[in-house]
């Protein structure tokens, strides 16, 4: 483990693939203790994309800022209810964030939930072979991702990052809303094709 | 009860991006908190989120450490803080739709709004045994759920937990079964204005 946190700290940026060990690791430890000093390295490993996501929906740098916090925090209270095999610990983050956001647009009741699957009262301790298999569909979706078509990649990206519904990314680009949705569909038969022998 | 229709590929992705119109979105979940394929499917959906959040530059944090205290940790799974209790149309349902003011919109139809903020309106039907709604399309995308009884149009039956997941490119003239009649939430993303289904119900009724 020191080693995988001492790697963490050379590079906090790098969410690399083989990270996932660290990351479960570090969210046990705040799971488990509290553990402040696990904390501060998840914040600042994961704060700066969920930065960059927010500011990617529109946040200015300091409002984006108060989400990516708010969004660990999240992470902090609930780390003993993440479920670890249901997930890597990014794909929580990234709910939890997208929730988050979601929640001050609506100011609502919680419409949308996290996904039930991602909270579960299990162990937090990974298994050695869901380690593998966790580390292998990380890798698995993001050749996936990087091989579609930049059309089909553009409206994930227009989805996911923008926050755009599909009439509005259709008329973003100008295109028939058949087409987009088309396009939606076709991709994700190729991210599901390409970790189907996985799950 | 198996459920057999889902919303579409398309429909569930953009509800796992965030970016599915709130009115479908609130529909959305309650299928998807009674659908463990769908669940499923949304894990991948949201895997996928995060390897595109992955790939924007990250933006580095002014500051390194969070600026206020972390809160107290919380013990409750939120699956059992949210899950049936927060979503309005699954409350609803549980309680048998006790409460519930329905309004009278055609012959043995009532409906009963409910308020959602953002995209879209969404609204409960209760349709008598036999009764039909008359043909109709829709303006922007539709989503039904069916809390209770069944419908069946030309694309088939719907049972407890279906959806049906419908574009403006459809027509269809549901029909609640004979045995139960059917209740259900129906999600218009079409703003403000009542659209499609709801205009054309109670246009004779109302007027407009």
């Amino acid at each position: 483990m020191i080693g995988a946190r001492q790697s963490l700290k050379a590079d906090p940026g790098s969410l690399a693939t083989n990270s996932y060990g660290a990351m479960s690791e570090l969210l046990r430890r705040v799971a488990l203790r509290a553990d402040a000093a696990a904390f501060h390295e998840l914040y600042q490993s994961y704060g700066p994309r969920v930065k960059a996501y927010l500011m990617r929906h529109g946040a200015d740098g300091s409002t984006a800022e108060d989400f990516a916090q708010e969004t660990l925090f999240t992470v902090w209270r609930r780390a003993a209810l993440y479920a670890s095999d249901k997930g890597s610990p990014s794909t929580w983050i990234f709910t939890i964030a997208r929730n988050l956001w979601i929640d001050r647009l609506r100011r609502d009741v919680p419409w949308q939930e996290l996904t039930p699957a991602h909270e579960e009262a299990t162990s937090p301790e990974p298994l050695p072979d869901e380690v593998v298999s966790e580390t292998e569909l990380q890798l698995r979706v993001r050749d996936a991702l990087a091989g579609l078509p930049a059309e089909q990649r553009q409206v994930l990206e227009l989805a996911y990052l923008e926050g755009l519904s599909h009439a509005e990314i259709a008329a973003r680009l100008a295109l028939p809303l058949g087409t987009v949705k088309s396009r939606v569909r076709i991709a994700y038969q190729k991210m599901r094709a390409a970790v189907e022998d996985l799950k | 009860m198996t459920i057999i229709h889902h919303p579409g590929a398309d429909t569930l992705m953009s509800y796992a991006a965030g970016a599915l119109p709130s009115a479908l979105s609130a529909v959305a979940a309650a299928h998807v908190a009674m659908c463990d394929r769908c669940q499923h499917e949304l894990v991948l959906m949201e895997r996928i989120g995060w390897a595109l959040l992955e790939g924007l530059a990250p933006v580095p944090l002014t500051d390194r450490r969070p600026s206020r205290a972390a809160p107290e940790p919380a013990s409750t799974p939120l699956a059992q803080v949210g899950g049936d209790a927060a979503n309005p149309i699954l409350r609803l349902a549980r309680h048998d739709f006790a409460g519930v003011r329905w309004r009278r919109i055609g012959i043995g139809l009532w409906h009963h709004p409910l308020p959602i903020r953002g995209k879209g309106s969404l609204q409960l039907i209760k349709a008598a045994p036999g009764a039909a709604v008359p043909d109709h399309g829709h303006a922007g995308g539709e989503l039904t759920l069916i809390l209770q009884g069944a419908m069946t149009d030309r694309t088939g039956r719907y049972g407890h937990g279906d959806v049906a997941d419908l574009d403006e490119t459809i027509e269809h003239t549901p029909v609640a079964d004979r045995g139960t009649g059917c209740i259900c939430a129906i999600a218009n993303e079409a703003p403000t204005r009542f659209s499609g289904l709801l205009a054309r119900l109670l246009q004779p009724w109302h007027g407009f």
